[in-house]
Parts: C-alpha cells; structure tokens; sequence
C-alpha cells in the first residue's frame, strides 16, 4: 500500500454489531494514527448504528493466503464428508447439538 | 422582560450559534481535505443543525405566535438572528475551521452539561441529547488541533495564525445581560462564571499540548446577541434563506 509517502496508510476496519458477536470486516480507510483510525471508522461505518465496537488493523498487518494457493489448499476438502458430524447417532433428548 | 420573553431569546440564541456554525461547516461538504474527514465534517454539521431544530421548535413554542423552526431559520432578517459573531467566521483553511470549532465545542459542551441541570425541562431535555454529541465533537476538533499544533512547523505555523486571528470573537462566548441574569435567578440558566472557567481550563489543557500559545486577551468583537454581525454574515444568509425566499411556501 502507501506508494505515496505522503499518504496516510491504509487501515482495515472491524466492527462488532452486539456484544457478543464476532467482529466483522466492514471495509478500509486512511489514518495517520490508530487513534484516527478508530475516529474515522466511527465517522464512516458507524453511523446508522451499526455497532458498538471497533477494531482497526493496519492492513500492512494483514497476511493473506494467494489465490494460486486455492486448488491445494481448498479442493481435498471436496470428497472428506467423514469430516462432517454426520455419521453419529443423535442421543435421544440432546437438544442443543 | 416577561420570564416568556427572556427564555425565547435565550433558547434563540443557543440555537442561532448552532444553527450559523452547521450552515458554515455544511460549506466544507464535497471539499473535505480526505475522505473521512469530509464525513466526520458532515456528521458534525447535521448534528449542529439537529440540536439547532430542536431548540428552534422549542424557541417558538415558547414564543407563542405560531412561529415554526422553518420560520424563525429561513424567514428573519440578518438583525433578527442573535448568534455570536464567531460561528459566522468564514471558513478559512481547515485549521481555521478546526480551531474555531474547537473553541465553539469547548464553551458548547460545559454549557449543555450544565443545561442538564435547568429547571426547564425542555430545555434539559434538548440539553440530554445535545452532551453525548457535543463530547465527540470537542474530542474530533481538540485531536485535531493536537495534530496541527504538534505536527510539522507549517500546520504548526497556519494553526496559531487561525487562533490568533479567531481568538478576538471568543469573548462574546461569555457576554451576558438581562435575559441571562432572569434565567440564572430563575434555576433556567447556568451562571456562565462557571462555563468560562470550564471553557478556559480545557483550552489551556489542549493548547499545552498542542504546544500552541494561548492569545492574549486583547479588544474582544461584540454586537452577535443583539443582531449586529459581520460583513460575510448577509452573505451567508442569502444562501442559506434563498430557496425559501424565492418559493415562499413550496413543499417536496
């Protein structure tokens, strides 16, 4: 990111809904700051109530996997239903499994 | 002056200061200097004019002639409007608005907290909404003169050249006269002995740490509460009423 020096770096903003919940990635902004980081993210993505917290995450911090990568990484799952828990027998009166 | 009376121009006067300052800030919509800021502007200028609304409504209620908000916004004359010369202060650079702002939120903020004490309680009640926003807004203007105080030597530079150039339309933040010393004796009004000290103490706070210098106090501009302006305030106006004036009446 940040080709232009001059540019204040970009941030990846997380916003949680409810307590509770998770933290969801709701988009990016620039910042010079953490703290403005967490005062633009409530100026852009928390106005019509979306949540009541925010993580900012400089997106330098970020490590993702390569599309390349898909085929070997997400295809042997294809044909592994025993990894599912479909095959056991449900105990009578569980309710919450 | 009638109780009525002295709390229709109270409640007018804390509404034409938010009024004035969110149709000035409205300016900066579309020409923020970054995106985020430009929102976080716009957030600020429709909370202005929301507190604004309300205390207008309330403004001709108490009133009693039938005046809406839209009325007593859009329908007086430039003389007729009772805010402090400081909010109608062009923009100027962003530091200039920020630091204008800054010393609005600052007197803004111990004012509303006060208001929550009124023995009106209409007036508490706007005042109940009013301190959640105005908290963040002293936060966003006071980082931002941190940041331009303690940044590099030119936003250093144009962020003392603002508030010295502002820092003479900041006594009429605390003028008061007859309606004020009627609504202090009446438990309506806070004394604004108490805001000042309040305001002083926070811009002290800020300044050091912006490592900006406090003005000297010197002559002190006055006219705003009785509907003496500036020269820009008429052209203000003029944008902000000309749709009204020119369809009077007209709907959407």
């Amino acid at each position: 990111m940040s080709e232009n020096p001059n540019n204040w770096p970009l941030w990846e903003i997380f916003i949680q809904s409810k307590r509770g919940l998770e933290h969801k990635h709701v988009g990016s902004l620039h910042a010079a700051d953490a703290q403005m980081a967490i005062e633009n993210a409530r100026d852009v993505y928390t106005r019509r109530q979306e949540g009541n917290s925010i993580w900012a995450v400089l997106a330098d911090n970020l490590h993702s996997s390569r599309p390349e990568d898909a085929e070997s990484f997400y295809d042997p799952a294809d044909d592994k239903v025993y990894r599912h828990p479909t095959f056991y027998t449900m105990p009578e009166g569980a309710k919450y499994i | 002056m009638s109780m009525s009376n002295a709390l229709f121009t109270y409640t007018l006067r804390r509404a034409d200061d938010l009024l004035i300052l969110s149709q000035r800030l409205g300016e900066w919509c579309g020409h923020g200097p970054v995106l985020e800021e430009d929102i976080a502007l716009t957030n600020r200028t429709l909370d202005h004019l929301g507190e604004a609304r309300n205390l207008l409504t309330y403004a001709g209620q108490v009133e009693g002639k039938g005046r809406s908000e839209d009325d007593l916004a859009y329908l007086r004359m430039e003389r007729e409007f009772t805010n402090v010369k400081l909010v109608e202060t062009p923009n100027g650079n962003y530091a200039h608005t920020l630091v204008r702002s800054f010393l609005f939120d600052a007197y803004h903020l111990p004012l509303m907290q006060a208001l929550l004490e009124s023995k009106d309680e209409q007036l508490a009640a706007i005042a109940g909404k009013a301190v959640k926003e105005a908290t963040y807004h002293l936060r966003h203007s006071s980082e931002w003169l941190i940041r331009f105080g303690d940044g590099t030597e030119e936003s250093h530079q144009r962020a003392q050249a603002a508030l010295d150039a502002i820092w003479t339309y900041t006594g009429e933040l605390f003028e008061t006269d007859a309606v004020d010393a009627e609504l202090v004796k009446a438990g309506i009004a806070p004394d604004i002995a108490s805001i000042q000290e309040a305001w002083s103490k926070t811009v002290d706070a800020v300044l050091a740490e912006a490592t900006l210098k406090r003005p000297e106090d010197g002559f002190m501009a006055t006219g705003g509460r009785n509907g003496l302006h500036t020269e820009q305030m008429g052209f203000l106006l003029a944008e902000m009423q000309h749709v009204t004036r020119a369809y009077p009446g007209a709907t959407w």
